[in-house]
């Protein structure tokens, strides 16, 4: 087991957790930075504000209730659906791979693949924005052409770590898949 | 290669035995079903296997031995590896448990052809027996390579045996999926489950029981007497498609009517239902019978809301106060619409109309309101029965009742809907001729034969009467254009409100209540796929994972298993219909009936 920290494409710190269940079973977590207080801070005071400005105006109070509302609403949503606490790779050789994400909350979303229908994984590149960056996806095997690939699972899609990150996981990747 | 075997939960603690199971082909795996205690005959337990091996068409075999420990079992070694001589198996598993360890010891003994037989450590043993040589463990397991993994898999048995994988149908290009011939392979023993803890036989087993007997047999007096019912419905309803099937229902005016009222439909609707429901075959396959029991609840549920709103419009005289507050506000409604007219024939928000069209118009609908009133008040002595007689078809369901109610919506605004399509026409007319004389003005015109605007030289006096035409149908669009806006708004309203209604007499008919109910509580019987856990972590034993099942997301629930109806959902996009009512076509409630494929 160990902890190292890497950085995502935009420089916050990620921190990755390789953990070696047996000689063909590995899990990597990618873990990304916490929520910070601040930005939660920053964001409730532009909305509070926002309201009392508009309270100031009409001087109806039920709209700094709906603030409240709005807030606490939108902090749920957001932990629950958009913020992805840490992901997880767990690679089992000659079974599959098992792809999980979960979210702030405690929301888990857990995708398995079986090995049979994987093909390879890579490292690709793609245009994001207006920068080029590198992901690890899982190629999924195409049942009418036994060359191509039908399709394309990406993975830390949330966290986005940064190249030697990806490399590293890669490897050890390459190594499970290689000797099963 | 690594060995995968998967193990149901429920034989953790059982008695020492033997494993039963089956080995799948193709892949390195073994399922195994269940644990037959010692002391057995083995003559029995391989007659017991032929039976349950053509009663499931599942290849069962003895895979190995289970064994616990326990006081006085000591030196067992000898004694399991004879039982692999009993029964010939390619490959034999040793499972055991060792007091304070959550992990299995696992050994897997190869017997090749020729009688000699080879033993591989599976796992890193780390008992007493073995404990010195763990070193050389080690070093032969580098010898040895791949064959010494194993992955003990762990599975909740009557969780996989209930649960159905998603999509239920697999493309023959698939390669075939592991896990789902391990949800086949425990589905399909089901007859080995059958044997109970508690029968005298000859042989003891562990495996998942049943625990609801009774229970099953209500299941099953319910399903007998549901027979009977079932044909009564069936003979029912040929009757009625023999008293449907009538010429005289068949003529012109009939036929138009019941297609263009939505109570029709909902029988006819409800008519396949029953049919589907009434059929005393039993439903093949999992698809076929989650069909019928989300027609069935949904059936059921309509009836209930029909009953409630039954309870609530019968009680207290309700019925009474609805026809008196009709009449009212139909007039009410009236009022409105002639003072609505009054005004657009004045000057309405200050423009100047083509006064002599302004005034032809306003008459013209002037009447058709006084027409309708005269309607309404010469329908008012019968409105209170047809809403008592009315009100009696919530008893079927209270999609029939909101039906009726979309249907005299339709009825009693027919005023509304005769004024658009007089507004719609005037206008389109006029846009159809502006158009033409828009392409004269420019020395065009439009091609029938080849479809397209040609360019053509006219006349003087052509040119000259058309765009007089032109000048005048111009002038006299704003007055036109105001009617057919004011109408079109008052039409739209109705349109709207008839959707509305539509919209949860299909969301009633074809949500799938039962599968939403099964996923809420019990979320394994829709399965989208697997998930594993990494079980224990004790350095030294084989890798030990929980299969889980991971159940179907709910909006893929809906998707998946909506019964197939007509949609009520627009057929034109909203600029599409933006479109229509610019140019003044037509606009009508949005249904069509093209039943929704799955």
């Amino acid at each position: 087991m160990e902890d190292e920290s890497f950085t995502d494409i935009s420089g916050k710190p990620v921190s990755l957790d390789c953990r070696n269940h047996s000689n063909f079973c590995r899990e990597f977590t990618v873990s990304s930075a916490k929520i910070s207080i601040g930005k939660v801070l920053a964001y409730t005071c532009c909305v509070w504000l926002l309201a009392y400005a508009v309270f100031w105006v009409t001087e109806n109070t039920a709209v700094l209730s709906s603030a409240i509302l709005i807030t606490l609403v939108g902090m749920t949503l957001h932990i629950h659906f958009v913020k992805v606490d840490h992901e997880s790779l767990l690679v089992i050789g000659s079974l599959g791979i098992q792809v999980s994400s979960s979210y702030a909350s405690g929301r888990e979303t857990t995708t398995f693949i079986e090995m049979n229908k994987i093909k390879d994984i890579v490292i690709n590149e793609a245009i994001y924005m207006q920068q080029i960056i590198y992901y690890l996806c899982v190629l999924l095997k195409d049942p009418s052409d036994p060359e191509g690939a039908s399709s394309v699972v990406p993975l830390f899609q949330s966290s986005k770590p940064r190249l030697d990150c990806l490399v590293k996981v890669y490897k050890s990747c390459q190594e499970i898949l290689s000797k099963c | 290669m690594v060995l995968r075997i998967f193990f149901p939960q429920c034989c953790n603690q059982a008695d020492s035995g033997l494993l039963v199971g089956h080995w799948m082909p193709g892949h390195d795996s073994a399922v195994v079903l269940a644990v037959i205690h010692y002391p057995f005959i083995p003559g029995q337990v391989k007659q017991y296997l032929q039976q349950m091996r053509s009663q499931s068409g599942v290849e069962l075999s003895v895979l190995g031995s289970w064994s616990i420990p326990k006081e006085g079992q000591e030196h067992m070694e000898s004694f399991l590896r004879d039982l692999s001589t009993i029964f010939p198996q390619d490959c034999w598993l040793q499972l055991s448990r060792t007091i304070g360890k959550m992990g299995f010891n696992c050994h897997v003994i190869y017997q090749d052809l020729n009688g000699s037989t080879t033993s591989c450590k599976a796992a890193k043993k780390n008992g007493k027996i073995k404990g010195c040589d763990r070193e050389s463990g080690e070093d032969n397991e580098e010898e040895l390579g791949d064959e010494e993994k194993m992955i003990l898999i762990h599975y909740e048995q009557r969780k996989v045996m209930q649960s159905q994988l998603h999509p239920i149908e697999v493309p023959d290009t698939d390669p075939p999926s592991e896990l789902r011939e391990v949800f086949q392979t425990v589905a399909r023993s089901r007859p080995l489950f059958f044997l109970d803890r508690y029968d005298d036989g000859p042989l003891k087993s562990t495996h998942w029981q049943s625990q609801g007997r009774e229970a099953s047999i209500i299941v099953e007096l319910l399903k007998q007497a549901s027979v009977p019912l079932c044909l009564l419905i069936s003979w029912l309803l040929s009757k009625w498609t023999r008293i449907c099937n009538f010429s005289l229902f068949n003529l012109y005016p009939l036929r138009f009517l019941s297609s263009k009222l939505s109570t029709c439909d909902q029988w006819s609707y409800r008519t396949e239902h029953m049919r589907t429901l009434s059929s005393v075959k039993p439903a093949a396959g999992h698809t076929p019978f989650m069909r019928k029991a989300n027609i069935l609840v949904s059936l059921l549920v309509d009836v209930a809301l029909g009953v409630l709103l039954m309870s609530w419009l019968y009680r207290d005289n309700r019925i009474s106060i609805i026809a008196n507050a009709l009449l009212p506000a139909a007039d009410h409604v009236a009022k409105e619409l002639e003072e609505l007219l009054q005004w657009l024939m004045g000057a309405p928000a200050g423009l100047k109309m083509n006064r002599a069209l302004d005034q032809v118009l306003g008459r013209f609908f002037l009447y058709h309101i006084h027409l309708w009133i005269s309607y309404i008040h010469l329908m008012s002595p019968f409105i209170e029965t047809i809403l008592w007689y009315g009100g009696l078809s919530a008893c079927l369901g209270i999609t029939f009742a909101l039906s009726l109610l979309s249907d005299m919506v339709a009825l009693l605004t027919f005023h509304i809907y005769c004024f658009y399509v007089y507004g719609a026409r005037l206008y389109c007319l006029k846009i159809y001729g502006l158009s033409s004389l828009w392409r004269l003005f420019r020395g065009k015109k439009w091609n029938v034969l080849r479809q397209r605007v040609d360019s053509c030289s006219y006349d003087l006096d052509q040119l000259f009467i058309g765009t007089l035409l032109f000048t005048i149908l111009l002038f006299l669009l704003p007055t036109t254009a105001l009617y057919y806006l004011v109408f079109t708004l008052l039409r739209l309203v109705v349109v709207m409100f008839q959707g509305v209604l539509h919209l949860s007499v299909d969301i009633i008919n074809s949500f799938p209540l039962f599968a939403v109910g099964l996923r809420v509580c019990q979320p394994y019987q829709l399965a989208e796929g697997v998930k594993f856990r990494v079980l224990c972590e004790e350095p030294g034993t084989a890798l030990h994972l929980l299969m889980e099942i991971n159940p179907l997301k709910c909006s893929a629930v809906v998707q998946r298993y909506r019964v197939p109806t007509y949609s009520c959902y627009p057929k034109d996009s909203w600029a599409a219909l933006v479109k229509k009512l610019f140019v003044g076509e037509l606009i009508y409630p949005w249904r069509h009936k093209t039943t929704k494929s799955d």
